[in-house]
């Protein structure tokens, strides 16, 4: 920092501030001088210094009452009833203590250095931020003997060598990370394979659907007209966490619909899918996921609460409003012996949001 | 202290009868700088200079809401459990009891219901990372509208850019943790976006998840994320974006005595050791204030995740809003089949946008030193007005962010306000595109419209709100000049003019000279040559000349009614009674003097009658 002789380092040939567009005011106005110094109550009259420093110190000691009274607040407020009122009442309690001991503290520090502390203003001079000259030739000599004495300029093919090994060096870290997620195992024969998990569900020919989240088989007869079901497959819901549980849960949802069979609009291939006028189709968003779980009776439309994309589902699922680019996956349903809901079989396309490898 | 050393320091070996502080601050103090030197970090900047304005206190709330994050964050982490190993929850809180849920839920709700003041800090925590991020965001917008980040402050802006971009991960990192069924939704949206990335989407989110959605590695995977990796880098960056700060010493907003070349204001020790470390705990207070006062983040009504329910009107934290929001914005049906695979447009687009909006921001410095082509220092942080393009660039860009904020709540909005989903989310539609260019427009013919009142403040000075008749029977109101450190804080003193296309070596203008050299046209077009000192001379002269010569045309009518009034001898001015009178200046008023009192008892009384019987166009009433 030796800027002494030439404290803005102006004088130097090197700086040449490039002017660029900037044009120098040919006549600029004058830059006044500091304005003169206005003195504070508290410089002129003894008696509001006194006030200060008084409010002052007192800041301090309410922050000690502060402070002293949270403590005291954590052992007058328990809380092991569990109760909501009482965990309100520790909250508060506690909280207006310790946020009564840091503002005083606060206000008291900023009192401090605005009403007793010199509130004279100094000036110090900036210096330009590059290097002087010779700082910045001492920094190039040093690079020029650290290259004379390694030759790291001269021996290209050591420093070809040294950029190669550390690039490679960095292979085996990313590889580890293959480990984040699961290897196929034979007992999972399909654990490591995205694209396989992704395209199908718990759902098989003949499983019963099922209310969520109890797990109640449903009779076509329960299902009135104009009610929404939302349906689990029926052995979803013995599965716990450690099975699966949520995974298979996060694919398999349903929404079960009857309408009148007249309403519905179905493709010929999908006709034999519905069951007089009931309709199960995916309750997952075909657009990022969410469960698409607003159903409105009078439109026959489902509406996605994430993001507001709507399905028709009197018209095979599709998209009339929203972000979703794709209808619903429709579940072929039809009634087994007993009169029971059952799959005709799984999804006959992947649910949820498309990826990379949908196609 | 820095005395203490710095006497310490020359006193080594000699007995000095008490240094400061007394023997054994002076020892203590003498031992450390022995050991490290500490004496010269003290001297050099224990009286550096900062200024003073409210604007750079922006900057301290992100800075000290982060000390309270780590510091809340770090009671935390004794108690919480980062795992999403199933449990059935046995504590306090009666409804959710034997429900089956994560061991990270389940934590939660222990530090919730079981630890006395367990909710207090972990409410703290969320308030505190709330107030990090908007803190981050208003220093960003006034370095940004000041013109603050330009040389040398290009790097520190990108840093800072940084820590912005790695808070908002904090945020969302540590929104996830808890497990329960809104922070589920939450990934379940992030887990969506990333399968719908090209190429890599699938397996990113395969890899991230540990498997198939939800999994049970990814509270764990955040977790170290949000308390290791994530504030290690946010630190290391702070320090370098304070470290640089320092070096680079802070710009301050043109004054009296201030000018690029220095740095006026307060010594650290003792006055903004105080002011700032009095303000963390105000800022901590305050935070504390609110935890105490308001419910945030209540997981103990939601609930542990589960991929089948959701409420509607769900809202994320507000800083992911604007991501939400693009992502709502866009039209249905963009999904092509292409190569045999899936293109998800309604994911690329709003993901590119986005990309694309905040790497404009992080690049801002450097595109704007392009066209301008300016390499001189900056040390003074210019006014919003007197950069117009800039600042309409600004607020086109807080127009683009402001309707995707507001695309977030398109559902609450249309529920509120009993409109259409679909006309809400119509309008903003049009509104990402019209509003910047809107905003573009009126900012900049505002910021230049300000510029000229400035200009006419600074030259012919203020109004004074003295309406003053001219013998002809013209009124004007008398402009009073401002005092010379009220005019420099209105003038400029950086004028520019756009670059200018020259042809290099080879005699060719290449393409992207001519490009820049029209955008340079375009960023300084409109603009005000600054005030001259020339001009403030002559305006003042000018304005002197005139102030005179009113007051001399008002001695002389005042002078005249006085004598058609036949009190020659009466004062021009109110008698001054110690008080300050709103009445104005005239004869009516002046005239009640002791002498004359029975002359004008009439008069006093009805001061609407013109007591000037020549002048004809004089409305009394007006005057009043």
């Amino acid at each position: 920092m030796a800027h002494e002789d030439d404290p803005h380092g102006l004088d130097r040939a090197s700086y040449q501030p490039s002017s660029g567009t900037a044009v120098a005011v040919t006549d600029p106005v004058r830059n006044p001088e500091l304005p003169p110094h206005r003195e504070r109550m508290t410089d002129k009259d003894p008696a509001a210094m006194k006030r200060a420093v008084r409010t002052i110190y007192t800041l301090f000691y309410i922050s000690v009452a502060g402070s002293l009274w949270a403590v005291a607040a954590y052992m007058i407020f328990p809380i092991e009833s569990g109760e909501i009122p009482a965990i309100r009442d520790n909250n508060l309690f506690i909280g207006l203590g310790i946020a009564l001991a840091l503002l005083a503290i606060g206000v008291a520090a900023i009192h401090w250095s605005k009403a007793v502390m010199s509130d004279k203003e100094h000036t110090e001079a900036r210096h330009p931020t590059r290097g002087t000259d010779a700082t910045r030739a001492g920094a190039v000599a040093v690079f020029e003997a650290a290259n004379e004495e390694s030759g790291f300029g001269r021996r290209t093919v050591i420093r070809g060598g040294l950029f190669a090994a550390l690039i490679a060096s960095i292979l085996p870290a990313i590889t580890l990370f293959r480990g984040l997620a699961p290897e196929n195992t034979p007992e999972r024969p399909n654990a490591g394979n995205p694209v396989y998990l992704l395209s199908h569900t718990m759902w098989k020919p003949g499983m019963r659907l099922a209310k969520d989240p109890e797990g109640t088989p449903i009779k076509a007869s329960e299902v009135t007209l104009g009610s929404a079901v939302h349906v689990i497959p029926e052995p979803l819901a013995e599965l716990s966490h450690e099975e699966g549980y949520l995974e298979e849960k996060a694919k398999a949802i349903v929404l079960l619909v009857r309408m009148l069979p007249e309403q519905i609009t179905e493709t010929p291939e999908r006709a034999t899918w519905s069951y007089d006028g009931i309709v199960a189709y995916s309750k997952v968003c075909t657009h990022v996921g969410c469960p698409v779980a607003l159903y409105e009776q009078q439109t026959h439309h489902l509406l996605c609460p994430c993001h507001q994309s709507q399905f028709d589902v009197s018209d095979g699922a599709k998209v009339i409003f929203g972000p979703a680019a794709r209808p619903l996956p429709q579940l072929p349903i039809e009634v087994d012996d007993e009169g029971y809901l059952v799959a005709q079989s799984d999804f006959t396309e992947p649910v949820g949001p498309s990826f990379w490898e949908r196609h | 202290m820095s005395t203490a050393t710095a006497t310490d320091e020359t006193a080594v070996g000699t007995t000095r009868e008490k240094p400061l502080g007394g023997r054994f601050v002076g020892a203590t103090a003498n031992y450390l700088d022995e050991r490290t030197s500490l004496s010269g970090l003290v001297k050099e900047l224990g009286r550096k200079i900062f200024p003073d304005h409210w604007s750079f206190m922006l900057g301290e709330i992100a800075l000290w809401s982060f000390v309270v994050v780590l510091l809340s964050g770090t009671f935390l982490t004794f108690f919480f459990q980062a795992s999403m190993v199933p449990t059935h929850y046995t504590g306090a809180y009666i409804p959710m009891r034997g429900v089956e849920m994560s061991a990270a839920l389940d934590s939660t709700l222990r530090i919730s219901f079981d630890i006395r003041g367990g909710l207090l800090v972990r409410q703290i925590h969320h308030w505190a990372a709330l107030v990090f991020i908007a803190g981050i965001g208003v220093h960003m917008l006034r370095v940004f509208f000041t013109g603050a980040f330009r040389k040398p402050r290009e790097l520190n802006w990108l840093i800072g850019f940084v820590l912005f971009v790695l808070a908002m991960g904090e945020g969302f990192t540590g929104y996830s943790l808890p497990d329960d069924l809104l922070s589920g939704n939450g990934l379940r949206i992030i887990d969506g976006m990333i399968k719908g990335i090209p190429l890599i989407g699938t397996w990113t989110s395969f890899l991230l998840f540990g498997g198939e959605f939800p999994g049970m590695q990814i509270v764990g995977r955040l977790y170290t994320l949000h308390i290791l990796l994530l504030p290690a880098i946010l630190v290391a960056l702070l320090a370098a974006h304070l470290i640089l700060m320092i070096i680079n010493k802070h710009t301050q907003f043109a004054g009296p005595g201030r000018s690029n070349d220095n740095v006026v204001g307060y010594p650290m020790l003792p006055v903004y050791a105080s002011k700032m470390g009095g303000f963390f705990f105000i800022v901590f207070g305050v935070i504390v204030l609110i935890a105490s006062l308001f419910t945030i983040n209540p997981v103990w009504n939601y609930g542990p995740y589960d991929p089948s329910p959701v409420s509607a009107g769900t809202q994320p934290d507000w800083y992911i809003g604007f991501a939400d929001g693009a992502l709502r914005l866009v039209p249905p049906h963009l999904e092509t089949v292409f190569w045999d695979h899936t293109w998800s447009w309604n994911i690329i687009l709003p993901i590119t946008v986005l990309v694309l909006f905040i790497a404009l921001v992080a690049f801002y410095p450097f595109i704007e030193a392009w066209i301008t082509g300016d390499k001189r220092e900056h040390h003074i942080a210019q006014r919003p007005r007197n950069a117009p393009t800039r600042t309409a660039i600004g607020a086109a860009g807080v127009t683009f962010y402001a309707v995707l904020w507001a695309a977030a709540s398109s559902d609450i909005i249309a529920t509120h306000f009993w409109v259409t989903m679909e006309g809400v989310i119509h309008t903003l539609q049009a509104l990402l595109f019209v509003g910047p260019v809107i905003a573009y427009f009126v900012t900049k013919r505002i910021a230049i419209a300000l510029q000229k009142k400035d200009r006419e403040i600074a030259l012919h000075g203020y109004e004074s709100g003295r309406i003053v008749r001219l013998p002809g029977g013209e009124y004007i109101e008398v402009h009073q000049p401002v005092d010379e450190y009220e005019r420099w804080k209105l003038v400029d003193f950086e004028i520019y003019e756009p670059l200018v296309v020259r042809p290099n070596s080879g005699g060719q203008i290449p393409w992207h000279q001519n490009f820049r050299a029209s955008l340079s046209r375009w960023f300084f077009e409109d603009r005000l040559a600054p005030v001259t000192q020339a001009e403030v001379d002559e305006a003042l002269s000018h304005q002197h000349h005139e102030l005179d010569h009113i007051a001399e045309q008002e001695d002389a009518e005042i002078q005249a009614m006085h004598e058609r009034a036949g009190v020659p001898d009466a004062p021009h001015h109110p008698i001054t009674d110690g008080k300050q009178s709103e009445t104005a200046v005239r004869p009516t008023n002046v005239i009640v003097t002791d002498e004359v009192v029975e002359n004008t008892a009439a008069d006093k009384g009805t001061s609407n009658t013109d007591v000037d019987p020549d002048d004809d166009v004089h409305p009394s009433g007006d005057t009043k």
